[in-house]
């Protein structure tokens, strides 16, 4: 069940997204994603689709396997989609039952869907085509003024990296956890949230155990290579701009640009 | 000179009640005195609890003495601004491979160690390869640590302790999560470094079959060491050994019991063939 999960993993790949500087790519997401948000027509969405395909087309990643990141969602979309389509006010324009779909509910439903289809793999393309070290290099980089102000940017970004890596290796972990479990009698299909509550327990409380050891276990692993804070660090892999960097800043500008004036315009 | 000189070394862990009041010490390292010379090969034995590892620990500077001295290269661990220089010194290597790879990427993570002592960009990039290359993982450079086998995973381990340059390498417990296969390879790795790049090797392990080709052995009980020797020597006092609850070899048991029965087979035979060839002649 949590094999599938591809938000956040690298796809190692030989492609111009990947070479992109991680700073364009957290520039790009975050105006993709105020773009998302502004965009409220079929225009605008269309723009926003063209953006983001020829992106995934670009990224070689293959497009079946960005789609898996989305099945973790499904349901949520689903229930989020139906609370839109039926309890919105608005004119009415079809009938089921007691439910009523209006016009208001129908495009809020369609808009919210679609907005956060797009969100998950907009996003999840980023951590797909930057390795996680990369991106806490692009994070530390954009924020560093920051530190001015006493934020510990570097070990943030350390942290989430740290964080990303161990994500497969406690996924399995908690695989492994379950099998145990089972092999004893734990119960992880009973029906019910309250019993699903309950037989979790037996599966977090030694995820957490371990999680703890190995916690402390790479601290001492960084701290004999000299590990000691971000002061005084070198880079194995600095970040230089170059002119496709350069060049993709002025596309996301123009793109953003594009869905703001289509937005204005109908 | 020796590279790691101990005279007399004490460490002691305090057990604490909640409120951290001392309830009670215990001492797992009790005057240990180890020597090691540059270029050696050494290892350490010892089965769970009896201080290994803690020693080990006194090596990079991760514990520092409740007694006694450590000098690594002519350096006393308790001193706190000789810390960085001794781990850039006497690198170590950890049990579980997971646990110590920092990175997501093979490369990354060898970088690691040069990234902290402030080493220019073009100088780490020539550590990195040179540090894989060593360990023979270059051409897994690019790959994510998590499809590596244990085996790979510690030789990256390595690889990111060598890109630190040390004189001295600490493997601690190195294979005590592997696969037979990987366990040899992790050996072999190390038995390399030590040849062909001079590097003193310090294996701490409770497998007596990966201690057969070292230069010299010490075999610890209770935090002290109670035999050292080379491995011939160590290895011709089975009954000791047990006492100190070591596992001996299949082959030299083998040897043991033969001459205890009348067969004259002499002590310490340590690999088959050796035997072999005494049966025949």
């Amino acid at each position: 069940m949590f094999r599938e999960i591809t938000i956040g993993q690298y796809y190692p790949a030989d492609s111009l997204l990947h070479r992109l500087d991680p700073r364009v790519k957290l520039f790009f997401t975050l105006f993709y994603m105020i773009g998302i948000f502004v965009a409220d027509n079929i225009f605008a969405f269309s723009l926003l689709t063209v953006g983001l395909f020829s992106a995934v087309k670009l990224s070689k990643v293959p497009f079946g396997y960005m789609v898996k990141g989305l099945q973790a969602i499904i349901l949520l979309l689903i229930i989020a989609g139906a609370f839109n389509m039926f309890l919105t006010p608005g004119q009415t324009l079809a009938t089921v039952g007691p439910l009523t779909i209006t016009d208001v509910g129908l495009k809020n439903a369609g808009l919210m869907t679609a907005r956060m289809i797009y969100l998950i793999i907009g996003t999840s393309l980023m951590t797909l085509t930057t390795t996680p070290n990369r991106l806490t290099d692009g994070l530390e980089t954009s924020l560093g003024p920051l530190q001015k102000l006493n934020v510990p940017v570097h070990e943030i970004a350390l942290m989430m990296s740290i964080a990303l890596r161990f994500i497969p290796i406690l996924v399995e972990e908690t695989d492994k956890i379950m099998k145990a479990q089972m092999a004893r009698g734990a119960d992880f299909e009973t029906k019910g949230l309250v019993r699903k509550a309950k037989a979790m327990v037996p599966l977090l409380v030694p995820l957490f155990v371990s999680a703890f050891r190995r916690a402390s276990d790479l601290a001492m692993a960084m701290e004999a290579r000299c590990y000691h804070g971000g002061e005084g660090r070198t880079k194995m892999k600095p970040l230089h701009y170059s002119k496709e960097d350069r060049v993709a800043y002025l596309l996301i500008l123009l793109f953003f640009a594009g869905v703001v004036v289509l937005r204005i315009l109908f | 000179m020796n590279i790691i000189d101990a005279r007399k070394l004490v460490h002691e862990y305090f057990r604490r009640d909640e409120e951290g009041n001392v309830e009670g010490v215990s001492v797992a390292l009790d005057g240990v005195d180890l020597k090691v010379k540059a270029g050696q090969f050494i290892s350490v034995l010892g089965h769970n609890g009896s201080g290994k590892s803690t020693l080990a620990k006194h090596i990079n500077a991760l514990l520092t003495p409740s007694d006694g001295t450590i000098y690594v290269d002519g350096k006393n661990t308790a001193e706190p601004e000789n810390t960085y220089d001794i781990r850039q010194t006497a690198g170590m290597v950890f049990q579980n491979p997971d646990n110590q790879i920092i990175a997501s990427i093979v490369e990354e993570d060898v970088g690691f160690g040069p990234e902290n002592m402030g080493v220019p960009t073009d100088e780490i990039w020539e550590r990195v390869e040179n540090a894989l290359k060593s360990v023979q993982m270059w051409k897994y450079r690019t790959h994510s640590p998590n499809r590596l086998s244990g085996g790979q995973k510690q030789r990256v381990a390595i690889a990111g302790v060598m890109a630190m340059q040390p004189k001295c390498i600490i493997l601690d417990e190195p294979t005590a999560m592997l696969d037979p296969d990987g366990r040899k390879e992790v050996i072999r790795v190390a038995h390399e470094l030590n040849q062909k790049k001079n590097i003193t090797v310090i294996l701490i392990t409770h497998y007596m079959e990966e201690v057969v080709d070292s230069d010299y052995v010490y075999v610890m009980d209770k935090g002290k060491i109670v035999m050292e020797g080379v491995p011939r020597d160590i290895f011709s006092r089975v009954d000791e050994l047990k006492s100190h609850r070591m596992d001996v070899p299949q082959i030299t048991l083998l040897a043991h019991e033969l001459k205890r029965s009348g067969v004259p087979v002499p002590e310490g035979i340590l690999h088959r063939k050796e035997l072999i060839n005494v049966l025949n002649s």
